[in-house]
């Protein structure tokens, strides 16, 4: 009885000790909760089929993504494996020794020319220029248009606009069209409003917005070599361009004030703005008739130039990073193996993923998928994004706090703005000694 | 009569003291002591160092260098003019409009338990479900107070003057109930007695509230004002959903943005001892008057 006893004790422990070589054989990446992390799940799924090896993507409202992700990186916690973390995050999550140094890996696999090189700059180098890497570009996304054609394509209100701009009505081309355009819909007795931008200064929204105009009217953030922004942030383009966004802040509908992807989507679904701007990522809802009884008439457009050529857009997605305290760090390479392969991203973009994969991105056939996939074929070639120093959260916060009482509020005027702006960010660079 | 021994007693009870303590006291303590005591001395020896929990650096000694940089940043300063001012606007509001409604209910109407429960509905709800659907009835294209008042598409929370106001007045319509409750409560202690003597002699209702029920209720009134000012001070949920204006930024979202989103959080632990003794000070002011109105 007693050896029967011990026997089982035996298998028992056996079962216990074998438990984590099980365990291995699970992977967790962190995200945030929207559509893409659906469709990786999917994508995942069939990692799990081809290796037998479990892929669960776990997720979190935006609101919590970032407090919870480093929460857990503070704690040196292994819940996650991978994350697939904001392009941000990178100065913040490398300085930390948060994310596996990835430059063996993305030189091994030549990933500076297999992904787009505007996604590898911003979603996986840092610091820039160093050829150094932390994350695999994963989520590429960035701002664009969307527009009413049935508006546009009114004979009546093309004659008007003609009569009154005296070019036709068509997706702008550049920043001066798009204010027209803005302008002349904007029919607030009709229910009717020009334009949806972000004005959410919570977090990133505002100052991904007003990045649009900034970029494309060829102003900088700052020399991201030097950390110097005074002059630049400061420039006169750069002026011009938050004037330009206060302008087209006032052809938005009321209570305008606290708005981000989901208002700029409703701009569209409920009738009330011309033109919305918004992340491609949020485009699949609107060519759904589900969930956009204007799908059907819902046309979009890359973000236009601004009055000296340049075109560029504020670049939203994310990289993969794998977590230095994950206990499946060589698990995690295999399947970023896996993912960077051809097939996997072409599958990728086909589950509704936007792929940075250069060659994916460059088919025809991505191109002609979607009625958006063209315009975010143009702009994923030409995306610039905001600092990535672990302290942009500062640098965030002090945008907000200069550039919404001016564009929401009318208070002072933009060159008082970013005036401030210049010295405060200043005053941070050198605080953290990036700046002598 | 046999005495018995403390140990005694209790064990007839059912519990030894021993028991007692093991099972309920230790237990509370080591909890005190795990989740209120540690992490408030842990917060001030942060609040003197140069600490990011985002990054695994060390944290080095700064001194004072914290306090100093916080009280010269004059966004600080304006967080706690706007506090200052939030705070004066939804307690004098809470006090009118929940001493009004004690009142009222003090008086014999119908349905009086009913409406009593109803009118105490608003502070059981959660802050981010109040501000979430306050921010719908601000709404300037289908919100139903524009709607109401016939105020066609007013920007209640877009417009930089109006939205501190537009908050504080979800606070009042919050917690007006609490004040309310704990007037009621004041009101109903008032011996009948003293309205009866005040109505021989002929007093007027001015006379009456002014020396009779309001000093009598000041007190209990005191200890409403003492708890709203304090929880006023540490408003963030509706506040933080229902607008971004920095005319709208109180101490505790620019705290929150200054330790979870910044990561400062030396700086913000400093920050957080700064608004307490902000708070023990008031209070303590408060509590002067308490002990007065009490002795009167």
């Amino acid at each position: 009885m007693q050896r029967r006893y011990f026997r089982l004790l035996a298998s028992a422990a056996a079962f216990a000790l074998s438990a984590p070589a099980a365990m291995a054989q699970e992977l967790t990446i962190f995200w945030a909760e929207w559509d893409p992390a659906n469709y990786l799940q999917e994508l995942v799924n069939e990692y799990e089929a081809e290796t037998g090896v479990s892929v669960t993507v776990e997720t979190t409202p935006w609101a919590d993504f970032q407090t919870k992700a480093f929460t857990e990186f503070n704690a040196k916690g292994s819940a996650y494996d991978m994350i697939v973390g904001d392009s941000q995050w990178l100065g913040a999550a490398s300085e930390g020794g948060h994310y596996v140094d990835l430059s063996d890996f993305f030189k091994q696999h030549n990933l500076g020319e297999v992904m787009a090189p505007a996604t590898v700059k911003y979603y996986a180098e840092y610091p820039a220029n160093s050829q150094k890497y932390w994350a695999i570009p994963a989520e590429g996304d960035a701002v664009g248009w969307s527009y009413r054609k049935d508006w546009f394509e009114d004979p009546a209100e093309m004659e008007a606009f003609k009569a009154k701009y005296g070019y036709d009505l068509a997706p702008p081309t550049d920043w001066k069209q798009l204010i027209d355009i803005a302008e002349f819909f904007h029919r607030p007795d009709q229910n009717r409003y020009g334009i949806a931008i972000y004005t959410d200064n919570s977090y990133d929204g505002l100052v991904m917005g007003v990045e649009n105009a900034l970029f494309s009217y060829g102003a900088e953030l700052g020399n991201p070599d030097t950390y110097e922004v005074e002059g630049i942030i400061n420039s006169d383009k750069a002026v011009e361009a938050l004037e330009a966004y206060r302008k087209l802040y006032g052809f938005t509908p009321p209570g305008w004030s606290k708005t981000f992807f989901v208002e700029n989507n409703q701009a569209i679904t409920e009738n009330l703005a011309a033109m919305s701007m918004n992340y491609f990522a949020f485009f699949p809802a609107l060519v759904n008739p589900a969930t956009n009884p204007n799908a059907a008439n819902t046309g979009f457009f890359a973000n236009p130039a601004g009055p000296y050529g340049d075109q560029y857009a504020a670049l939203g997605g994310q990289g993969i990073s794998i977590v230095s305290y994950s206990s499946n760090i060589e698990e995690s390479y295999k399947f970023l193996e896996w993912f960077i392969r051809d097939d996997v991203q072409k599958r990728w973009a086909e589950l509704g993923g936007y792929t940075a994969h250069a060659k994916t991105l460059e088919s025809e056939e991505f191109r002609n998928a979607t009625p958006y996939n063209e315009a975010f074929y143009q702009t994923m070639f030409k995306v610039k994004d905001f600092w990535a120093v672990p302290e942009y959260a500062e640098l965030l916060i002090a945008a907000n706090q200069r550039w919404y009482p001016f564009i929401v509020g009318g208070e002072g005027t933009a060159k008082e703005a970013l005036d401030a702006l210049a010295a405060d960010w200043t005053e941070t660079f050198k605080k953290y000694g990036r700046l002598k | 009569m046999t005495r018995l021994e403390p140990d005694t007693r209790a064990a007839a009870r059912g519990l030894s003291d021993l028991t007692i303590r093991n099972l309920f006291i230790i237990p509370t303590i080591v909890f005190l002591i795990v989740f209120n005591v540690f992490p408030l001395i842990y917060s001030l020896w942060t609040a003197f160092t140069d600490y990011r929990a985002s990054t695994s650096a060390d944290a080095n000694w700064v001194g004072l260098q914290n306090f100093r940089e916080l009280l010269a940043d004059p966004y600080i300063w304006r967080n706690f003019t706007i506090t200052a001012k939030y705070v004066m606007i939804t307690v004098t509001g809470q006090v009118i409009v929940g001493f009004g409604l004690a009142m009222l209910l003090n008086r014999k109407i119908p349905l009086k338990g009913l409406i009593t429960t109803l009118l105490l509905l608003p502070m059981m709800l959660s802050p981010a479900v109040v501000g979430l659907f306050w921010k719908l009835l601000y709404d300037p294209s289908f919100g139903i107070i524009n709607y109401f008042l016939g105020m066609g598409k007013f920007e209640w929370l877009a417009n930089p003057q109006m939205a501190l106001w537009a908050v504080a007045l979800v606070d009042i319509w919050m917690w007006s109930p609490f004040v309310m409750l704990l007037s009621l409560a004041g009101l109903s202690a008032v011996p009948k007695h003293l309205y009866e003597a005040a109505e021989i002699d002929r007093a007027g209702p001015f006379y009456t509230f002014f020396r009779i029920t309001l000093p009598l209720v000041a007190p209990i009134l005191m200890i409403a004002i003492i708890f709203r000012t304090m929880e006023a001070f540490k408003t963030f949920d509706h506040a933080y959903i229902l607008s971004t204006q920095p005319t709208t930024e109180l101490i505790a979202i620019r705290l929150y943005k200054m330790a979870f989103l910044e990561w400062q959080t030396g700086m913000s632990s400093a920050f957080a001892y700064i608004v307490l003794i902000v708070v023990v000070a008031i209070t303590n002011i408060y509590v002067k008057y308490l002990n007065k109105a009490k002795a009167r």
